[in-house]
């Protein structure tokens, strides 16, 4: 009897991609390169996902910050009812010194987008409020509008900085923003596929970030509820839906709350396995062990390639076994990290040097001069 | 020979004119502007077992040479992770380094790198009967080197002095061998292996596959002898089975 043609599993090769670009000279250049980086990884990516972060875009208004808002909703009257919301909160909390609705091109192939508007503001601290630092004050504002205001999510809060992101490939997220035409960053970092575990939706695309500090994730962090629970004891309300939140307040906690080095961030979130720490000097044994115990809610379990931005800064970081990929190259004043290889050479086509990090070592690069992207 | 700009292919444009052109009887193909594309090799099966020579300017993809039937692949550059999935038979040299899991599952031919590469390297590669999969790497490669490897050879020369800073090497291994030209911490490998000196065979075996990966990258400027001349070990299994203690049955 002849053999019947079974109908194929067509196989969806997806993985995230995650890509970054940034000039340690603090040049500034268009998004047109790292979308076109990350269009090379379209595979990797399912179209439920795509999103950028970008460092040095609004010089002009680089002492106010940036608060980038989605209003979501059935109907634009939905959308819009929930600005109103949101705006009559801003306007008791903050001075807003200029808004518009972030100019956006109809001819991108993208599902459903919410209202997108951003905000330059200040803080207008009341009462018992002086007390706490423009940052602090900040987190908690926008912890606030993301807990308490229907439909409005605030995905964007830094100064001189700013994400985009949505449903949809990343590259058409950069053609919906036009990333290509309006921005010019030093530094961007970008995403492709979709929120691990959950719908895909417009405030659960990558980047996360909270203030200057975004992450894009390629992998799953198994230990969320732990982290969530952890960082819900410091004010961090986790209201995403999803996985990587978790990591870009924990980097808040870490990095600019408790001012600890990145080196030692790494050790927090991607710690050496006990077998490994046992073979250490005791100096370094006591350093890991100590880490580890007053740490361990903050350990990622799971598999994690990872991008942090921050001002004047780019960090590349995997877990400890490195079960997600991440290359880091340089050329001259370049600095580029990206899932896979052929991302950076598509830009990039001669390279100064490629390495693949060890697991937990975080590849940092800086600005040679911070001054010239704050003054 | 012909060629083919990869330019403007998506992975499976290229992968069928691969295949296209084997089906035709071309013997030579030379790949360039390759970014990214995966799988290259991959679908070139065929009853008569027909042999392709592939140049390859540009970086390739993910799991190129998977499952390659017995052709011949060059890179001139750097290749990404999963080179030489589950391959059969053939050979692929890169002139650069590679990505992670290289030799994931390979069961035959042979494969060498220039330079270093990265994680899992070897992860369970095996051999049966006359299959007998071959991996050289001028480098050194970073964790878990041979994990759950089944069969087969590794051999790491670390031409570059950096020395082998991998970690949980063998980890799981219960067949085949690795070699490394250099010295390993005990503690850098994983408890089923035992770290042992060079015997007369294993000499052979190292003079062989070290002559042809020489032969392969004229441009290092390296005799075997002087390769040979320097210490080397031996990482093999203590035992075949490993964790027939850990299962029940």
């Amino acid at each position: 009897m002849p053999r019947i043609r079974r109908e194929l599993y067509n196989k969806e090769i997806c993985a995230c991609s995650i890509f970054g670009a940034m000039n340690r000279d603090g040049e500034r250049f268009t998004g047109k390169g790292v979308m076109l980086a990350i269009a090379n990884m379209h595979v990797r990516g399912n179209g439920l996902g795509g999103g950028f972060a970008a460092y040095g875009i609004y010089p002009e208004y680089k002492d106010y910050y940036a608060f980038h808002l989605m209003f979501t909703g059935n109907s634009p009257e939905a959308k819009r009812s929930a600005k109103v919301g949101f705006d009559a909160f801003l306007c008791e909390n903050f001075d807003v010194v200029s808004d518009e609705e972030i100019p956006h091109s109809d001819e991108a192939v993208v599902s459903d987008p919410p209202l997108i508007w951003r905000y330059f503001v200040l803080p207008r601290k009341q009462g018992e409020e002086a007390l706490l630092s423009d940052e602090d004050y900040i987190v908690k504002m926008v912890m606030r509008v993301n807990t308490e205001i229907e439909n409005a999510h605030v995905f964007s809060s830094g100064k001189n900085m700013g994400c985009f992101k949505g449903v949809g490939y990343p590259e058409d997220i950069g053609e919906y923003f036009m990333l290509d035409k309006l921005y010019s960053a030093y530094t961007w970092t970008v995403h492709g596929r979709f929120p691990t575990n959950t719908q895909a939706w417009w405030g659960g695309a990558h980047p996360f970030s909270l203030l200057d500090t975004t992450v894009v994730h390629n992998g799953e962090i198994s230990s969320y509820g732990t982290n969530r629970w952890y960082l819900e004891m410091y004010g961090y309300a986790c209201t995403l839906q999803t996985d990587t939140e978790v990591i870009a307040y924990a980097a808040d906690l870490l990095m600019r709350r408790q001012k600890i080095p990145i080196e030692i961030v790494a050790k927090i979130l991607a710690p050496p396995i006990w077998n490994s720490i046992d073979r250490m000097d005791e100096k370094e044994k006591k350093l890991l062990t100590t880490l580890r115990m007053v740490y361990g809610s903050l350990l990622m379990n799971g598999p994690f390639a990872i991008i942090i931005g921050q001002t004047g800064k780019m960090i590349g970081l995997t877990d400890r076994i490195r079960l997600r990929p991440i290359t880091a190259a340089t050329r001259g004043e370049m600095f580029y990290l990206s899932s896979e290889e052929a991302s950076i050479r598509l830009i990039s086509p001669k390279l100064d040097s490629v390495r693949t990090p060890n697991g937990g070592e975080p590849v940092v690069c800086e600005l040679n001069n911070i001054r010239t992207v704050l003054e | 020979m012909i060629e083919i700009d990869a330019g403007p292919l998506k992975t499976r444009e290229l992968n069928d004119q691969l295949r296209d052109m084997m089906l035709a009887g071309i013997q030579k193909v030379v790949i360039r502007n390759v970014c990214g594309q995966r799988y290259i090799g991959t679908r070139l099966y065929s009853p008569d077992h027909r042999k392709m020579e592939i140049e390859i300017f540009g970086t390739p993809g993910n799991d190129l040479a998977a499952f390659l039937y017995g052709h011949r692949i060059t890179v001139h550059g750097n290749a990404q992770d999963g080179v030489g999935n589950t391959m059969d038979q053939g050979e692929v040299v890169v002139e650069g380094r590679a990505g992670d899991v290289l030799g994931f599952s390979m069961r035959g031919g042979r494969i060498f790198v220039r330079d270093n590469c990265g994680y899992r390297t070897a992860l369970h590669m095996k051999e049966y009967e006359d299959k007998l999969p071959v991996l050289v790497i001028g480098g050194t490669s970073q964790d878990f080197l041979g994990e759950y490897m089944a069969g087969g050879i590794v051999i790491l020369l670390d031409l570059y002095g950096k020395g082998h800073k991998g970690n949980f090497m063998g980890t799981g291994m219960h067949g085949g061998a690795i070699y490394l030209r250099g010295v390993v911490e005990k503690e850098q490998v994983g408890s089923q292996v035992e770290i042992s000196p060079l015997d007369k065979l294993d000499r052979e075996i190292l003079d062989r596959y070290v002559s042809e990966f020489v032969e392969r990258f004229p441009d290092l400027c390296l005799s075997k002898e002087e390769i040979l001349k320097d210490e080397f070990v031996k990482l093999a299994p203590k035992s075949k089975r490993p964790y027939s203690k850990i299962y029940a049955y």
